[in-house]
């Protein structure tokens, strides 16, 4: 849910995630050279990697980028979402290291040439042995947060570009059932990072408002919402989602000519997202919030879940609620991940709080679990309980409450 | 102070004399520069001693709260203590405004939870009852990047005669279906069960029971919603609010300087109630003796609240006559209907024009403690206006809520009350009894006997 927020969103930027092992290190530098050297060849269907497994320590991955485009190498966590190190902007032709600090876990590696989508090549990845100690100074490892919550916005953007491409070809050729599929999917990689496009003036607007916040305002109604009506016609006597104004009023299916418009504006700014996304201005706008951007982030992606998510008012048609709910949850978990080990090191009160907020995240996602999945789909809205959603909420104010004392621990 | 250690986290605090932000008088505005994070808070710890030891030395000298006394002056200058023998709140001359709210512990919550719940809203009370903030750094002293401890809306606002008073439901000793979650079954008072069902009951679950209990009474219903929104936030995580009630215009007296004050009947209520200066009749019926059992439960008292819904617009329709017959006193005077004034005794063999002149089913008659063995209870109610109902009537009443050293009082009572030729205008549709443990020892924590 976007309308309103977009002051407080600035100071949110969104979401990355990293385990322990992040912080320590995962610079792209070309000079590296180290004894566990791994070579990795991204082509443009494979991502080679030269060995399946590591022992814990620094790692350093030659890239060579023998595809036909710009390509992007990544090391994920075990959840497969979370960024544990990553290089980009290889030209082809070019090789790129990566140089991580690899703690002991489960990974997977994966190419990215073209720099959208999901990549190619994604492979399980091992690290075994001892747990390392983090190396370099305060600073340098909060850059290094800072970086990654950049390079997973990113990810999730470039995802979102070839994902929406197939919602509106489906959209706009009238396969509505392909597009009810794929419409609650497309939009958690939106929303696992809705703050950063909030913060984008009259982009989030053009995207992501809902009926009525456009009529609020005077804008002209585009975006997810606008498809989503389409998708799922309202009944002659539906009321919008201020609960008074009825459905039809003012507005009526698109036409064909409609929908094409509709689908391309969509594209397009979806488009401008991900320009901006690899802009010098939001790496420079992520750099002067620092790890306070990234703490404030995970607050404020609770917050689009306790105002609109738990209240069933941001997919209004569709009862697609859930979906965007477990979305900015992971954008939320993640942004958290990246900062916790900063409160970790502040002593036994930041570890009494990094250790409540982990608890409250499993608490939640368990909570969503009973319900479904982002892979597998959730339920819809309508089909929750009173009690369901009182559950939520005060799962979420557990969950929030000490999350709201991270930025001022990790900044103390 | 042995008995504050939390096991969550531990952190010392300081209290100083620029804790005091919102006493009474003088106000010191000078921002706190020592003191008490919110982690602090949560954690508590040794929090619980040394607060105490701050509101008995620094606060109290400093900026001239009373401390060790209470002022029997009512009013917004009052201030309760929050320590002592008895929990405030239950013979404490009645405020004008209540906000109470019931609590069910979240599940996963263990024994360790409940005992850092209990402390770290036994510190908050003991801060906000002297007119403090929740924590020293309060609303606006703390960190510009953390959320401020305390909410903010009672800033320059007097302690208004603050009262907090906790209570433990049967719930929490041991789960309708026989869980002991936190090792208490063993302590759980025998008395201490469900009310059994009444005639006319309409009662609705999400109004009624609770794990857990709080009472806050205040001149000022800023005041009061301040205190109960302040430790809906400390408990997020340990317990969930299950139900609230606002409260305005006591409906019952516990000093004999107060007036009788009026239900939304409007007649005079509480009139033969018992009165805070009456040690013999407070013994007798409202606190728990050591000789009771369980042992931990000495000095402390049973708590029913039952939410009464009135049809008002019904008996708005009601001559005057009949509502007088019903409740068995004159509307103006408060008089019993056998004659004399609002103090004299009524005389149920008195004979009226035809028939008694107290009706048998009158309301004064059945709840009389001459045809209940004696029986009294304190009666502590509010009246509530929660807006309207679909309907468009005034959805109003009377939050009862009546503290007695057994519920089987309680209980006899509302018998003898079945027959109540008010019932027609009634309907109970909330319900919840409470243990009322003793109050809290100077550096010590609510309910700590439970635990020792």
């Amino acid at each position: 849910m976007s309308r309103i927020r977009t002051t407080r969103a600035l100071a949110a930027v969104a979401a990355v995630g990293v385990t322990a092992l992040a912080l320590a290190g995962c610079v792209a530098k070309a000079d590296v050279e180290g004894a566990d050297a791994l070579a990795v060849t991204s082509t443009d269907t494979a991502c080679d990697v030269s060995a399946a497994t590591a022992t814990s320590g620094t790692l350093t991955f030659d890239v060579a980028n023998e595809s036909t485009q710009i390509s992007e190498f990544y090391l994920l966590a075990d959840d497969g979402l979370r960024i544990v190190g990553e290089v980009e902007n290889i030209a082809p032709g070019a090789s790129r290291t990566l140089t991580v600090v690899a703690q002991p876990g489960d990974y997977f590696t994966l190419c990215k040439p073209g720099m959208v989508g999901e990549g190619v090549g994604r492979t399980a990845f091992s690290v075994t042995g001892e747990a390392v100690a983090a190396t370099g100074d305060d600073a340098e490892q909060k850059q290094q947060a800072v970086d990654l919550y950049a390079a997973f916005v990113k990810d999730q953007v470039e995802q979102l570009v070839p994902a929406v491409d197939e919602l509106v070809a489906a959209y706009e050729s009238g396969d509505d059932e392909q597009a009810r599929t794929l419409f609650p999917q497309v939009r958690a990689f939106y929303e696992r990072i809705e703050p950063v496009a909030e913060s984008l003036g009259d982009l989030d607007p053009r995207i992501d408002y809902r009926e009525v916040d456009a009529v609020a305002e005077g804008l002209d109604w585009t975006g997810f919402h606008r498809i989503e009506k389409d998708l799922w016609v309202p009944a002659e006597d539906a009321l919008n989602a201020d609960g008074e104004t009825p459905a039809w009023q003012d507005w009526a299916p698109s036409t064909d000519e409609e929908r094409a418009a509709f689908g391309d504006q969509l594209i397009a700014d979806v488009g401008e997202l991900n320009t901006y996304v690899h802009s010098d201005d939001f790496q420079s706008a992520l750099d002067s919030q620092g790890i306070a951007g990234i703490s404030n982030g995970a607050i404020g992606l609770l917050d689009e879940v306790a105002t609109g998510k738990i209240s069933g008012e941001e997919d209004w048609w569709s009862g697609t609620d859930l979906w965007d709910f477990a979305a900015n949850v992971e954008g939320s978990k993640m942004a958290f991940s990246l900062v916790k080990d900063f409160a970790v090191a502040k002593g036994d009160d930041g570890a009494t709080l990094a250790g409540d907020i982990e608890q409250g995240y499993a608490d939640l996602d368990a909570s969503l679990a009973a319900h479904g999945s982002l892979a597998d789909g959730f339920v819809t809205y309508a089909e929750l309980t009173d009690d369901d959603k009182r559950e939520f909420t005060d799962l979420i104010n557990a969950l929030a409450e000490p999350l709201s004392q991270l930025t001022t621990t990790v900044l103390e | 102070m042995t008995d504050g250690v939390s096991s969550r986290s531990a952190r010392s605090t300081t209290g100083s004399s620029s804790d005091v932000e919102r006493a009474a008088q003088p106000r010191d505005e000078t921002p706190p520069t020592s003191g008490l994070s919110r982690r602090g808070l949560l954690g508590l710890a040794a929090g619980v001693g040394a607060a105490g030891l701050a509101l008995g030395t620094g606060a109290g000298a400093a900026a001239g709260v009373a401390v060790g006394r209470s002022r029997e002056r009512e009013g917004t200058a009052s201030v309760y203590d929050y320590f002592g023998e008895h929990q405030a709140g239950i013979t404490t001359p009645v405020q004008d405004h209540l906000h109470f709210a019931s609590f069910d512990m979240m599940a996963r919550t263990d024994r360790d939870d409940l005992v850092s719940l209990l402390q770290d809203w036994s510190y908050a009370a003991s801060r906000m009852t002297q007119g403090l903030q929740v924590s020293a750094t309060g609303a606006v002293g703390g960190s510009p990047e953390a959320p401020p401890d305390d909410t903010g809306e009672a800033l320059g606002l007097p302690a208004a005669g603050l009262t907090i008073t906790f209570g433990f439901g049967p719930t929490l000793f041991e789960t309708a279906d026989g869980e002991d979650r936190y090792g208490l079954a063993a302590q759980r008072p025998a008395l201490l069960e469900r009310l059994p069902a009444f005639l006319g009951d309409d009662l609705d679950p999400g109004h009624s029971g609770g794990d857990l209990c709080i009472q806050a009474c205040a001149d000022d219903p800023q005041v009061a919603v301040h205190a109960i929104r302040n430790l809906s936030r400390i408990a997020f995580g340990r317990a969930r609010l299950r139900w609230s009630q606002l409260g305005f215009g006591k409906t019952s007296r516990t000093t004999a300087a107060q007036a009788t004050p009026r239900n939304l009947f409007g007649f005079k209520d509480g009139t033969a109630n018992i009165l805070a200066d009456d040690a013999d009749a407070l013994a007798a019926h409202v606190w728990v003796s050591s000789d009771d059992e369980p042992a931990w439960l000495a000095g402390g008292s049973y708590l029913v609240a039952r939410k009464i819904a009135m049809l008002i617009e019904i008996w708005d329709r009601v001559r005057l006559a009949e509502q007088e017959r019903i409740i068995g006193r004159d509307k103006g005077e408060g008089a019993p209907l056998s004659g004399g004034v609002e103090t004299t005794a009524p005389d149920f063999t008195a004979a009226g024009a035809d028939g008694d002149a107290i009706d048998v089913d009158s309301h004064v008659r059945l709840a009389h403690p001459e045809g209940n063995d004696g029986i009294r209870i304190l009666r502590r109610g509010y009246n509530f206006v929660d807006g309207n109902t679909d309907l468009g009537r005034l959805d109003a009443g009377l939050f009862f809520l009546s503290y007695q050293r057994s519920p089987e009082q309680f209980v006899r009572l509302q018998r003898s009350l079945s027959t109540d030729l008010m019932n027609e205008y009634l309907r109970h549709v909330g319900s919840g009894i409470w243990a009322i443990p003793r109050g809290a020892r100077p550096g010590s924590y609510i309910g700590a006997e439970l635990f020792a």
